[in-house]
């Protein structure tokens, strides 16, 4: 423990009091010609006390003081991971269904709503997961071709009075169609290039949303989107079909956990898929890949239609959810923010990824009183990963195995 | 009354447009000079730190947000004190002074947090640890400053000249003369100096450098902290000439000076410079002559074509496939 201090003291020490010039011109000088220090204190003061209580445990844990809890804890866990491997694969994702199946019966009007939510969510960030963790192309401007789709279906309602099924597919299209469009040009270039035109491709579509006044109606959105209409069997005089609006939010919630599920199961078959194999080859080396017969131009194509495809279908559904869309809800924050969930869960991973979604969806909503301080957590939640767990929570595990593993 | 070069177009009625052209041309082009003196000083930040650790900075943005705010909170500071009306330009200049030390300050720091552990990781993992940090760093100026826009006090510089229906106010004379004071001394720096030569040494070859006993984690960092200095000056500029300064007003700007980087060739001084200008230029006439509602949309196709047609932009060199 003495030699963990040792080493960490002086950068530690170091760090506060340059923390402490950054924050103090922020808080402590007044425009009425006065300078304070007690409001930087304060803040300090709390960033000091949370940080020196991190280092300690972390110091506690590394010179082996807690191995008297550890040691049976971490035993306890690694008992529990070997039963739970055991477990067949397809129970753990019964379980899961079952569960989500019966939540509206135990939520309230506003549980089922953050459930509908992190459905959404999961949707886009496993879409998400295709570009960034099977091939490796950062997007941070994915939330586009959910803006994409949700508008495809607002405007086909409103003006042709197409129903929802029939836009559905309309709204994928239009996203694949964004998604080529995008990918066409960009996919020459490689990594950050990359990523600073996809931004600037979404903040394209944002803009043009956002001025084409007579066509979306601008920043004041499109209001007055259709909900979902479905034909239930009714069993009333014979088994007759009747057209009903899916307007009781239970209801809807339903249809979300299909989508949510499809998309899961469908992203998991392409994973494991020739597909999938070459999209990871083309993120492990992409001049290997090319040089194996991987066609990476079409393949990372693929992944953005793809990747695109899923965000549409999620958008069409987010449109009848809200019954309002406008370019305000899909500004770069949202794909930030959906890009931290991957990065936090684990990219290419997909419990890891369901995992950051809960996290980052459900515990806000648990701590409303600290909202503003949300961005905040997501920024530095996507440092601290990459600093100490670049993996995410739940690693993605390779598919298949390599062959110098069946050698040995 | 605030400058808005988006809003020149307004200062003729319709059927004296004709008769005035040139005028307007050379109204929209000192309009452009100075907005793209500010690109350039944002772009010259981007560019070298790629050229040097080739990362693209992120949190640059934020670096010329928070110069912004520094320099309102100095000026607001003094003018509070009441030296303002009686040494304006005084005032102004230790408020440059200070928001451009604060910002290399703040920039030493995140290169050593954020990017230093991150250099031998994967590039994906180092550009989105700089994408949390430029997240992290504008919702902390939002939970220290506010969410509404901080007015810039004061009301200096705001005279001007009239050339006939032209008028160039003394804001952007004192903007295009200090840019161009700026990058002449930021050109002598990097290359009839030592500390300079030494940048381009690292920016070359880390390893060779670091033979020939050049500290390469130094030279980094002072490349971060001239690179937030140029963003931090050019973040009081944008706010005594857009009159308020806001949280999150890094994002776009600093996107915009990017493609000025990556048009003029990233990496190269001189071409960001140039590319700033460019990227200036279009932005105004662009706003002027076609749509005013579309004018952050010319830099991001300015940006898209120059990386399809020229990934190496105008006085780019020859881009080994690692960088691109």
């Amino acid at each position: 423990m003495i030699q963990e201090f040792k080493k960490i003291w002086k950068p530690y020490t170091i760090g506060m009091l340059w923390l402490f010039g950054l924050l103090w011109p922020m808080l402590g000088v007044h425009s009425d010609g006065t300078l304070t220090v007690h409001e930087t204190f304060r803040v300090w003061g709390y960033i000091l006390i949370g940080s020196a209580a991190c280092l300690l445990l972390y110091m506690v844990k590394k010179g082996g003081y807690l191995d008297i809890i550890g040691d049976p804890l971490s035993r306890a866990t690694s008992r529990i991971q070997t039963r739970a491997f055991a477990v067949p694969n397809w129970s753990w994702q019964v379980g899961l269904i079952v569960l989500a199946c019966f939540l509206p019966l135990f939520a309230d009007r506003y549980g089922t709503d953050v459930a509908i939510n992190v459905l959404i969510y999961i949707c886009l960030g496993l879409g998400l997961n295709i570009m960034v963790g099977l091939c490796g192309l950062l997007d941070l401007g994915y939330i586009a071709f959910y803006g994409v789709g949700a508008y495809a279906y607002a405007l086909l309602n409103s003006i042709y009075g197409l129903g929802f099924w029939i836009c559905l597919p309309f709204s994928a299209f239009f996203a694949c169609l964004a998604g080529a469009i995008v990918g066409y040009p960009t996919l020459r270039m490689r990594g950050d290039y990359l990523a600073i035109v996809t931004l600037g491709f979404g903040e394209i579509i944002r803009l043009i949303l956002n001025n084409w006044m007579s066509l979306t109606n601008g920043p004041n959105g499109i209001l007055g989107i259709d909900a979902v209409g479905m034909y239930l069997p009714v069993f009333e005089n014979g088994l007759t079909f009747e057209h009903f609006w899916m307007k009781k939010l239970y209801l809807f919630y339903y249809l979300v956990l299909a989508l949510a599920i499809f998309t899961a199961y469908g992203i998991r078959h392409l994973n494991i898929s020739r597909t999938g194999r070459a999209w990871e080859s083309i993120r492990e080396d992409e001049t290997a890949a090319e040089l194996m017969g991987v066609n990476t131009f079409i393949y990372k194509l693929l992944a953005y239609v793809m990747g695109a495809f899923f965000a549409g279908l999620a958008g069409a559904f987010f449109a009848a959810r809200m019954r309002f869309v406008s370019p305000e809800s899909f500004t770069f924050l949202e794909s930030a923010m959906v890009l931290c969930m991957v990065v936090l869960g684990g990219m290419g991973s997909i419990p890891g990824i369901m995992l950051g979604v809960f996290a980052l969806i459900v515990l806000p909503e648990v701590f409303r009183e600290f909202e503003s301080y949300r961005m905040l957590i997501f920024g530095s939640t996507m440092v601290i990963m990459m600093l100490f767990r670049p993996a995410g929570l739940i690693p993605a595990k390779r598919m298949g195995t390599r062959s110098d593993e069946r050698e040995g | 009354m605030r400058l808005d070069p988006s809003s020149a177009a307004s200062f003729y009625p319709p059927k004296f447009k004709k008769l005035r052209i040139m005028e307007y041309f050379i109204q929209q082009f000192v309009n452009g000079l100075t907005l793209g003196g500010m690109y350039a000083l944002i772009a010259l930040g981007y560019t070298m730190v790629y050229g040097v650790i080739q990362l693209i900075n992120f949190a640059h943005g934020e670096f010329f947000a928070a110069g912004g705010y520094v320099g309102a909170i100095t000026l607001g500071y003094l003018s509070g004190l009441g030296y303002m009306q009686t040494h304006p330009v005084l005032c102004l200049s230790a408020a440059f002074v200070f928001a451009m030390a604060y910002c290399a300050y703040l920039a030493v720091g995140v290169e050593k947090i954020a990017y230093k552990p991150l250099r031998r990781e994967s590039r994906l993992a180092a550009l989105l640890s700089a994408l949390g940090m430029s997240i992290f760093l504008s919702n902390g100026m939002m939970l220290t400053q506010g969410v509404y826009d901080k007015i810039y006090p004061g009301e200096m510089f705001q005279g001007r000249f009239d050339f006939g229906t032209v008028a160039i106010s003394y804001l952007q004379i004192m903007i295009i003369v200090l840019t161009a004071l700026l990058l002449v001394g930021l050109n002598i720096l990097v290359f009839k100096t030592k500390i300079g030569m030494a940048m381009r040494a690292t920016a070359q070859d880390k390893t060779m450098s670091a033979l020939v006993a050049i500290g390469s984690n130094k030279i980094i960092s002072l490349t971060f902290a001239i690179g937030a200095g140029l963003a931090a000056a050019a973040g009081i500029m944008y706010g005594l000439y857009y009159g308020s300064v806001r949280y999150d007003m890094g994002f776009i700007p600093g996107i915009k000076a990017f493609a000025a980087a990556v048009l003029g060739g990233i990496g190269n001084i001189t071409g960001a410079m140039i590319g700033g200008l460019i990227i200036g230029m279009v932005e105004v006439f662009g706003a002027g002559y076609f749509s005013s509602e579309y004018k952050d949309v010319f830099a991001f196709i300015i940006l898209i074509g120059v990386l399809y047609f020229k990934p190496t932009g105008i006085m780019g060199e020859n881009i080994d496939d690692t960088r691109v």
